[in-house]
């Protein structure tokens, strides 16, 4: 059953106050049941204007030709494999959070899994743009895809750039079945709580005549645990394939075995960033401080901790190992990622994703939300950096007559910062028009949600709730 | 409304009985599985642990729908690499084999995971009867609760130990609240 299998009956979960389902259930629809707020409609409209910019920008792209990028011979992968990256990176957390955390039985989960699932999709949607768009001849982006044709032509599939395609469209819809599978009891709620005519009609159909059945929860939890498990191992593949962009190439800096579980680890890294972020504004706009604990919040930033000093130590044995192969090729490139032309972005990473998390290790810290909010934002930046770091790689590769420098065009700079209105808009109207909580999984946690609730054999509910709710 | 003799009465579906915690309507389902009701079913805002063996329930069939989705995904993706680079387009790139099968691993591992994933949502779609827009529950003036806070039990007028007095009045012995009687 749905994350009771450790229920211990004398501890309330830290996850909700209330032991009432209908106050949990009031919460939950609120936003999407009250007019919009004006800051929402300002946001809204501010992440409109940047996805608007992002598509006027992808339309210069396709009218012009990728000669608009700063993309150049020697360094021809710049900011979209780098935006790329980043972005399908800060997926990985989501799918991170409501899949590994569900299979270990993480109550705690149910405050953010919803908003990572859905921060999953928005995040791969902006990834997915890049490669697509970045081909140049736009109108024959199908040949990605083995798709029989008039030339008798297949492609590579001995090609990393192919495993990236099958990996990503992949993740895109197994991110997509997963969510919705967790909203339709949700959407259930919605609907029986409808009162326009317009949204019981819409809500009816997306929640598919769901009628709470035994029967059908029985089928429906088997469903989401096998989605849960083969989620997991399917976000390490991805990253996985990601890095294998850039390993089964022969670039010194780039050939290293250690690049799939080093990239894993950044991606989580980054993701568990992101979601902070994201939540820490969420739970302020929305008032969610009663759902979304400070418990949650140190958990992530412990994750934070960990994962940042996992790409620390993998940052330090990339320069060992370039030091201990003696290749001389292989020293050189890290000798200049670190003092060449571009020291400056290898020291902002270093700072950014090495130096700073490790100010979690203080608890005043890690429960200090300005300050964490600020930490988040810095590993953000990190971990962009350390995608420009790894691709700018290739501005000085074997031959010193064919180096160059790279700069980003106005192009690039702003088809990226689209790329944030792209993300900001569907945020926005998940968080207002969808249940921002899986309202089933959070009653579902609760003590009152057991069937041996207040049974003599167990201790009285709640004795130790003050001792573990940590803050407020 | 006065209804003459000579109108069709319509059908009842079953009964329909509101149970106020999870705890209840568990024990309630304990004596209807007792009684040896086949058509019946509980409704609750989330999955109550351990209601399957309160209901006598056997296993989930979904798990043998998505091992053979992840088979189907399996083996199309090896086999579509396999046909293509030994049959379709047989291409010797740098002297390597034509079937070097490690280079294989990612698309034949990621169909099989995306196959799964459609396994999982439309076989427990296919095994509950769902997407299905109309049920007879849905014309119940309470039974909207059972995605807030409401906990019920219903049991259709097909079971052969159905009788419509004394059904409510287990329904009624066992705890249950705002009995009313469903018609489809």
């Amino acid at each position: 059953m749905i994350l009771h299998r450790d229920d211990d009956p004398t501890r309330r979960p830290i996850l909700v106050e209330t032991g009432d389902f209908h106050e949990v259930t009031d919460i939950i629809t609120l936003p999407a049941e009250s007019k919009p707020t004006a800051t929402w409609v300002i946001l809204l409209l501010m992440s409109l204007s940047l996805l608007s910019v992002m598509v006027g920008m992808i339309g210069y792209l396709f009218w012009e030709g990728t000669g608009v990028w700063g993309v150049n011979i020697p360094v021809g992968w710049g900011w979209a494999i780098v935006n790329f990256v980043w972005w399908i990176g800060i997926g990985h957390a989501g799918t991170l959070i409501s899949a590994i955390l569900f299979l270990f039985r993480q109550k705690w989960r149910t405050a953010i899994n919803r908003f990572s699932e859905a921060m999953t999709i928005f995040a791969v949607m902006c990834a997915g743009i890049f490669p697509g768009i970045h081909v140049g001849r736009i109108w024959v982006i199908y040949w990605v895809f083995p798709l029989p044709n008039q030339m008798s032509a297949w492609p590579n599939f001995r090609s990393p750039l192919l495993w990236d395609v099958f990996a990503v469209s992949t993740y895109f819809t197994v991110s997509v079945l997963f969510w919705y599978m967790g909203l339709i009891p949700d959407l259930a709620t919605f609907r029986d709580r409808a009162t326009t005519k317009i949204r019981k009609v819409v809500l009816h159909i997306f929640s598919l005549g769901w009628r709470g059945s035994a029967r059908h929860w029985q089928n429906y939890e088997r469903a989401y645990l096998i989605l849960a498990a083969i989620s997991t191992p399917l976000v390490l593949s991805v990253h996985s394939i990601v890095s294998f962009d850039f390993a089964v190439s022969k670039v010194p800096g780039w050939h290293t075995t250690i690049f799939p579980p080093y990239f894993v680890a950044g991606a989580v890294f980054s993701g568990f960033a992101l979601v902070e972020t994201l939540l820490i504004i969420a739970r302020q706009v929305f008032g969610l401080q009663k759902v979304v604990r400070m418990h949650h919040l140190d958990n992530m930033n412990k994750f934070m901790l960990l994962t940042g000093s996992l790409v620390g130590y993998a940052y330090g044995m990339e320069l060992f190992i370039a030091w201990y192969s003696g290749n001389v090729y292989e020293k050189f490139a890290f000798y200049n990622r670190a003092l060449g032309e571009y020291w400056w972005a290898y020291w902002i990473m270093v700072t950014c994703n090495v130096v700073i998390p490790q100010l979690f290790w203080f608890k005043k810290i890690r429960f200090n939300i300005p300050i964490m909010f600020i930490i988040t934002i810095f590993i953000n930046i990190g971990m962009w950096f350390e995608r420009f770091v790894i691709v700018i790689t290739l501005h000085a590769d074997f031959l010193p007559s064919s180096w160059g420098y790279y700069r980003p065009t106005w192009v690039d700079i702003w088809t990226y910062i689209g790329t944030f209105g792209l993300f900001g808009t569907f945020f926005l109207l998940f968080m207002k028009y969808l249940p921002q909580l899986a309202i089933a999984e959070v009653k579902g946690v609760m003590p009152e949600a057991s069937p041996h609730f207040g049974d003599a054999h167990h201790a009285p509910v709640g004795a130790k709730s003050g001792a573990n709710s940590k803050g407020h | 409304m006065e209804k003459t003799i000579s109108e069709v009465k319509p059908k009842v579906f079953g009964v329909l009985a509101e149970f106020s915690s999870p705890k209840d309507v568990y024990h309630a389902a304990e004596k209807v599985r007792d009684k040896g009701f086949k058509k019946w079913d509980v409704h609750s805002p989330f999955p109550i642990h351990g209601i399957d063996g309160a209901m006598g329930l056997g296993d989930s069939r979904v798990g043998w729908i998505a091992l053979f989705a992840a088979m189907a995904g399996c083996f199309g993706g090896f086999g579509l690499q396999y046909w293509i680079n030994m049959f379709a387009q047989p291409v010797v790139i740098g002297g390597k084999p034509l079937n070097p099968y490690p280079a294989f691993v990612p698309v034949t591992f990621e169909p099989g995971i995306l196959f799964t994933a459609f396994g999982c949502l439309l076989g427990m779609l296919a095994l509950n009867g769902l997407p299905r827009l109309y049920h007879a529950t849905f014309k119940s003036k309470n039974f909207h609760r059972f995605s807030d806070n409401g906990f019920f039990i219903s049991i259709e007028a097909k079971d052969p130990r159905f009788n419509l007095n004394e059904t409510k009045k287990l329904l009624e012995d066992i705890g249950g609240r705002n009995i009313e009687v469903l018609e489809d």
